[in-house]
């Protein structure tokens, strides 16, 4: 189970998801997982080996590398990541229920049942309304507080975004205080604010997702009250076609013409 | 998520590019990433191990290390690899938008069938209108990363070889310590040839410009003197046709009345679907 299963895991959620929701996972895998996969583990790879400290004490290294990197940075947003992306499995559960209760409905022969075969059912993309609308929304609402949470953790941790070269030591076994020196700390500087920066990014579109969904429901809510009032359902299911219909090819076709004849 | 995920994810972009286009991703993937993976990095592969000084001061190694090399040539070609690939995202996206409008076409036109769903997925999308500008934003911004990262590196690494020996001062080296790369002549080798191959996608992205304004130089030129021959999308096209003109007929015959009714109910419709000038 590595990085490229969690890819085939969430590409399926993918096709539930909104067009910020898409953005958001190609954000994911491409400037998080991707970079933190081919460059940053290298740049922390020989952290421990190459932490120096100016003593020959035994055990000074270790203590003073344990004191000063409780847990390394690739294993904090390796944690983030997982966290960060498994809330849309949650959609997936219920995408998944959604399509199991269909097909039970389909296998009992029930008329309401507007599906030709199974592979349809399968095939199917669910609208995000009714109890979907609510799991996506909290799916949304975890993977801020995720981000929010570990990045908080990170702050807190490294006081700071900055890796320093020195770090002066003093915890037993040490004589005294002595200069501990970090390995390419400038690098790690650099891939750190990447790391935030596309962190911030990913917050972003979050809450512009959040506030698309919150949207578009209160403009569904109020255009059901309004046609309540106004039309009876089927006409208004045929204009509202139609309408669409012309839009897509107006749209699709800039300079032709379709003429209705009568 | 791995170089191989990134071909996957970009070979499907490449259906829609221009010819230009598709030298230039063959370009990115066999002459940079693939020399990056196979080659590049066993080379950087013990950079800080055996970056040795002439000291025995603890310390003064990975100081030393960090003043000359801020950030490794690998690392800076990943994040170039990734950023430069990175915008013809933008198109795949918007072809995917485009399949989705057609598709939605077709549903409503009561054409939903597999073969035309298949047909929309399968088909070669023109670049033209919105999907033009979306590939000329993508191509100016694949130009600009690479001219960014070419300057970083001739900033980080003035000059683009790699010395043999560098004298390095910084705490807690006592006084001026010799210090030694590992390989400095095949690094140096390595980083023309990828400046090289990085200069050869900066022209290929500039040729790709040039070939797309001059394309739609030459199609305004042609709507102008030529209106009967404008068309856009795939299906735009189909339904402006006689043959689609006599189906939508057809449908309108065979339906309940409820399309003609509604016609008859609300003329802005006509209005409406004659927003496409004439062709």
């Amino acid at each position: 189970m590595d990085w490229g299963a969690l890819h085939t895991i969430l590409g399926g959620v993918n096709k539930h998801s909104t067009s910020i929701g898409k953005i958001w996972l190609t954000v994911l895998f491409i400037f998080r997982i991707m970079i933190l996969v081919v460059a940053a583990e290298r740049v922390w790879g020989d952290e421990q080996d190459d932490f120096v400290c100016n003593t020959l004490q035994p055990g000074c290294k270790n203590v003073c590398y344990d004191h000063f990197f409780p847990i390394s940075h690739i294993r904090l947003w390796a944690l983030q990541l997982i966290f960060v992306s498994t809330p849309a499995l949650l959609v997936a559960m219920h995408v998944a229920y959604r399509r199991h209760e269909k097909k039970r409905q389909f296998r009992k022969g029930d008329q309401k049942c507007e599906y030709k075969d199974i592979e349809e059912i399968r095939r199917q993309r669910f609208r995000i309304e009714g109890s979907l609308w609510w799991t996506y929304t909290s799916s949304i609402f975890f993977r801020l507080v995720f981000e929010a949470v570990f990045m908080y953790a990170f702050y807190f941790m490294y006081d700071g975004f900055r890796m320093p070269r020195l770090m002066k030591c003093s915890a037993w076994p040490c004589p005294n205080t002595v200069d501990c020196f970090v390995s390419r700390p400038t690098e790690k500087t650099v891939f750190t604010i990447f790391m935030i920066a596309v962190s911030s990014i990913c917050i972003l579109l979050n809450v512009a997702e959040l506030c698309y969904l919150l949207t578009k429901f209160f403009l569904r809510r109020s255009k059901k009250a309004a046609n309540g009032k106004q039309h009876p359902n089927h006409e208004n299911k045929e204009e509202t076609k139609q309408n669409e219909m012309n839009e897509l090819i107006s749209d699709s076709c800039q300079n032709t013409v379709i003429g209705f004849t009568t | 998520m791995n170089w191989a995920g990134l071909y996957t994810v970009l070979s499907g972009v490449n259906r829609h590019s221009t010819s230009i286009g598709r030298i230039w991703l063959s370009v990115i993937f066999i002459f940079r990433i693939m020399v990056l993976v196979v080659a590049a990095e066993s080379v950087w592969g013990d950079e800080k191990s055996a970056f040795t000084c002439n000291t025995q001061q603890p310390g003064c190694n990975s100081v030393c290390y960090d003043h000359f090399f801020p950030i490794s040539h690998i690392r800076l070609w990943a994040l170039q690899l990734i950023l430069v690939t990175t915008p013809a995202l933008l198109v795949a996206m918007h072809v995917a938008y485009q399949q989705h409008q057609e598709k939605k076409l077709l549903v409503l036109t009561g054409h939903a069938d597999p073969k035309h769903l298949e047909e929309v997925k399968k088909h070669k999308m023109r670049i033209s209108g919105s999907l033009w500008w979306t590939y000329v934003f993508s191509v100016v911004f694949r130009l600009l990363f690479e001219a960014v990262f070419m300057y970083i590196f001739y900033m980080l690494y003035p000059g683009y070889q790699m010395v043999r020996l560098v004298k390095c001062e910084a705490y807690p080296c006592p006084n001026t310590v010799d210090c030694f790369i590992s390989r400095p002549t095949e690094k140096t080798i390595f980083t023309v040839f990828m400046l090289v191959t990085s200069s050869i996608c900066i022209i290929l992205n500039m040729a790709e410009l040039v070939y797309l304004v001059v394309r739609a130089c030459a199609r305004r030129g042609q709507h102008n003197s030529n209106p009967s021959s404008r068309k856009s999308s795939f299906y735009g096209h189909k339904l402006s046709s006689e043959y689609k003109q006599n189906e939508i007929n057809q449908l309108l015959t065979e339906q309940d009345g409820s399309l003609k009714d509604m016609l008859r109910r609300n003329p802005g419709l006509h209005e409406k679907s004659d927003r496409c000038s004439a062709c």
